[in-house]
C-alpha cells in the first residue's frame, strides 16, 4: 500500500482504489447486504433524491474522464451523450464476454461485487432514459452467471430494479444473457446480434449502437468494469475520480496480471502507475528470472520488449506512445524462457480459430498468418516468410468490418518487429534460440503460493 | 421432444426479452436442450426452433456458430483445458499433457468407456488461475496441478 500512497496524495487522504482491490483480496461478500454495508446503492439514492437531470449525470461522468475499460478506451460520458433523447425505446447493455486472452477482471468483478455493476447499469439507464438492460456474460463462467442472476433477484426484491425505482417514477429492469463460446461476441455489434438470437457476426458501423443497437433501437454498451466504476464516481465526485489518475486517463484501473510473475491476479491501481510498481505488486518475476517481454493490454495489443516496458506507466497515453495499447488491461508477462515464435504461434492460432468468417481478409488472412508462423516454429520457415507475414498483415488491417482482423495482425507485426532476430534464427537454423529444456522448465505448472 | 421441466426453463429465458423477441432465448434454450439430451442432434435443434417460433435453419446456424454446443455425442464428462498463451506460461499445456497421458486419449477423443472427452479450449477468462479446465461447459476448475487432476478424475468416475 505504501507504494501506491506515494503515487498519489488523494489516496493517502483516504480514497483507496476504486474499492475493488480490497474486495477481491478479502472477498468482502457479494450479497446485497454486504454491498449496502459498504455504501452500495448510495450513489443511485443520491441521484434520485437530488433529482439530478440526465444531463447532470452524464456531465459528472464526463468530468471523471472515465474511459471505456473494454479495450478501445472511448470516453464513457461522451458515449452516453450520443444517445438520442427523444427515442421512446432504448437499451443498456453490459459487455461481460471477457474472452481476450489474458483478461480475467470482469469475472472477479461479478464474482465479488456484482451489485456494483448492477448499480452502474441502473444509473446508466437513468442517464440515457433506458428502461431495460442486459448483461452478456461469457459462456465459460456459468457459475458467475448464476451468481449474477441471484444478485439481480436481490436487487429486484429490494426495489432497486423494476417499476418506480425508490419512488422516483423511473423504471428499469435488467437480465443476464449467457454467451456460449465465441470470442467475437466481445465485439459490441456481434454481441448485439448474439442477444438477438443470431450468429455473432459484427455489423457495419456506422450506424453506431447509440443510434441503431439492440433490436434496432438506441443502445449504450459498455464494459463491466466501466459500469462498476460509475457508483464510485458518484460517491467521490467526478473530479476526484479524475484526479485519482492523470489528465485524460481518469481514475483507477484493474489489471489482470498473468504469466511469469510470482502472484498472478487482479490488481487495481491508479491510472499512471509505473509498470515496475505493478510488477512488484504481482510479486515480481517468478524464480527471479529475467523479464523478456510484456503484452500490456490483452493478446491483441502489440508486445513490448522489457526495456521499453519498464519505462512505461500504466495508462492509455503512455502505452500508446510506446507503440502498444492499454486495451483491456490484461498484462501478460513473459520471461527469458519464452520462445517468441512459439508464443506468437499460439496467439495466431487463437485468431484463426475465432475469426467469424464474415470478411475474406480476416477469414483467410488469419489462417495464412497461423500457418506461416507455425511453419517457422516447426523448422520449415522460408527466407521470405517475414516479408510475407508483413504483407499479409497489411492486407488484413483496416479491410474488415470489425477490429478482429487488426487484433490478429498487431501481434504478428509487433513480435516480428521487436524480436526479429529470433524469427530469423528460427528460419535459418530450423530451431529455437531458447533451448527446449529451458522452455519446458519455464512453462511448468505454477500455482501462486496463497492459492492452494 | 424436450421434457416439461426443460420447457419451463426455456419459458423463464423467453420472459427476459420483449414479447416479440422470443428468438433471443435460443442460445439459452439450446443449452437447456443440450443439458437434457447430452448433445444436440438436428431433431432437437428443430424442436427448440419450433418452440420459439423461429426458422429451424436459424437455430441450426446458432448451434453451429458457438463453440460450446456439442453437435456430436461426447463422453459423460467433457473436459476442456485452456492452452492459450497466458495459461501456457503457467502450465496449461503441461496440465493438458498430463490429462492426455492419464486418460490415454488426445484432444477431440473420447475414452473407450465413454466417460471422458478431452478438448482444447481457448481463453476461459481465468488466466490468473492457470491451469484451468471446464467440466461439461459449466463447472470451472482452477489451479489444476496433477494432484488436483487426479482428484477430479477420481470424483468423476
Ligand atoms: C474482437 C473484439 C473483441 C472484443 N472483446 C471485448 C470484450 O470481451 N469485452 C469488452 O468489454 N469489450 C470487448 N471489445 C470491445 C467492444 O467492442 C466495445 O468497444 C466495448 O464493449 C465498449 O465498452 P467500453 O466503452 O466500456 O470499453 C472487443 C472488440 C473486438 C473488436
Ligand atoms: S488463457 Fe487460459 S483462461 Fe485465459
Amino acid at each position: 500500500m505504501a507504494l501506491i500512497s506515494a503515487i498519489n496524495p488523494l489516496l493517502t487522504a483516504g480514497w483507496q482504489t476504486g474499492g475493488h482491490e480490497w474486495r477481491m483480496e478479502k472477498d468482502a461478500g457479494w450479497r446485497l447486504k454486504d454491498y449496502e454495508a459498504r455504501g452500495g446503492y448510495k450513489a443511485l439514492r443520491k441521484i434520485i433524491n437530488d433529482k439530478l437531470t440526465q444531463d447532470d449525470v452524464i456531465g459528472e461522468v464526463k468530468k471523471s474522464a472515465l474511459r471505456g475499460r473494454g479495450g478501445a478506451g472511448f470516453p464513457t460520458g461522451l458515449k452516453w451523450g450520443f444517445m438520442p433523447k427523444a427515442a421512446p425505446v432504448k437499451y443498456i447493455v453490459c459487455n461481460t464476454d471477457e474472452g481476450e486472452p489474458g483478461t480475467f477482471k470482469d469475472r472477479d468483478l461479478l464474482r465479488y461485487d456484482p451489485h456494483s455493476v448492477i448499480e452502474g447499469m441502473i444509473i446508466a439507464g437513468y442517464a440515457v432514459g433506458a428502461a431495460l438492460g442486459y448483461n452478456y456474460i461469457h459462456g465459460e463462467i456459468y457459475e458467475i452467471y448464476q451468481r449474477f442472476e441471484e444478485a439481480l433477484d436481490e436487487a429486484r426484491a429490494a426495489g432497486y430494479l423494476g417499476g418506480n425505482i425508490l419512488g422516483s417514477g423511473f423504471n428499469f429492469d435488467l437480465f443476464a444473457h449467457q454467451g456460449w463460446g465465441a470470442y467475437i461476441c466481445g465485439e459490441e455489434s456481434a454481441l448485439l446480434e448474439s442477444i438477438e438470437g443470431k450468429k455473432g457476426q459484427p455489423r457495419f458501423k456506422p450506424p453506431f449502437p447509440a443510434n441503431v443497437g439492440l433490436y434496432g433501437k438506441p443502445t449504450t454498451i459498455n464494459n463491466t468494469e466501466s459500469f462498476a466504476a460509475i457508483p464510485f464516481i458518484f460517491n467521490i465526485g467526478g473530479e476526484n475520480y479524475l484526479n485519482l489518475g492523470k489528465p485524460n486517463n481518469g481514475g483507477t484501473k484493474l489489471y489482470s496480471v498473468s504469466g511469469h510473475v510470482n502472484r498472478p491476479g487482479n490488481y487495481e491501481v491508479p491510472m499512471g502507475t509505473p509498470f515496475a510498481t505493478l510488477l512488484e505488486m504481482a510479486g515480481g518475476m517468478r524464480g527471479g528470472r529475467k523479464l523478456k517481454a510484456v503484452i500490456p493490454g490483452g493478446s491483441s495489443a502489440p508486445v513490448l520488449p522489457a526495456e521499453i516496458m519498464m519505462d512505461c506507466t500504466m495508462d492509455y497515453d503512455s502505452l500508446a506512445k510506446a507503440g502498444s495499447m492499454l486495451g483491456s488491461g490484461a498484462v501478460i508477462v513473459m520471461d527469458e524462457t519464452v520462445c517468441m515464435v512459439k508464443a506468437l504461434e499460439r496467439l495466431s492460432y487463437f485468431y484463426f480459430e475465432e475469426s467469424c468468417g464474415q470478411c475474406t481478409p480476416c477469414r483467410e488472412g488469419t489462417g495464412w498468418l497461423y500457418r506461416i508462423v507455425h511453419r517457422i516454429e516447426h523448422g520449415q520457415g522460408r527466407a521470405d516468410d517475414l516479408e510475407l507475414l508483413n504483407s499479409l498483415t497489411e492486407n488484413i488491417m483496416g479491410r474488415t468490418i470489425c477490429a478482429l482482423g487488426d487484433a490478429a495482425a498487431l501481434p504478428v507485426r509487433s513480435f516480428t518487429k521487436h524480436f526479429k532476430s529470433e524469427f530469423e534464427y528460427h528460419i535459418e537454423h530450423k530451431k529455437c534460440l531458447v533451448p527446449p529444456d529451458v522452455q519446458y522448465e519455464g512453462s511448468k505448472i505454477y500455482v501462486r503460493p496463497s492459492a492452494c | 421432444m424436450l421434457s416439461e421441466d426443460a420447457l419451463k426453463k426455456i419459458d423463464r429465458e423467453v420472459a427476459k426479452y420483449p414479447a416479440d423477441q422470443k428468438q433471443s432465448a435460443v442460445m439459452a434454450a439450446l443449452v437447456i436442450a443440450q443439458d437434457e439430451k447430452g448433445w444436440l442432434d438436428r431433431e432437437t435443434i428443430g424442436d427448440v426452433a419450433d418452440y420459439l417460433g423461429m426458422a429451424q435453419i436459424a437455430a441450426y446456424e446458432v448451434a453451429t456458430f458457438y463453440n460450446m454446443y456439442d453437435l456430436a455425442p461426447v463422453g459423460k464428462h467433457k473436459l476442456t483445458v485452456c492452452t492459450n498463451l497466458p495459461c501456457a506460461l503457467s502450465g496449461g499445456v503441461h496440465a493438458a499433457d498430463y490429462l492426455k497421458k492419464k486418460l490415454g486419449i488426445d484432444f477431440n477423443e473420447t475414452t473407450p468407456d465413454g466417460m471422458f472427452t478431452l478438448k482444447e479450449g481457448e481463453c476461459l477468462g481465468a488466466c490468473g488461475d492457470a491451469p484451468v479446465l471446464l467440466v461439461n461447459n459449466k463447472r470451472m476448475c482452477c489451479f489444476m496441478t496433477p494432484e488436483e487432476i487426479d482428484k477430479l478424475i477420481a470424483e468423476c468416475k
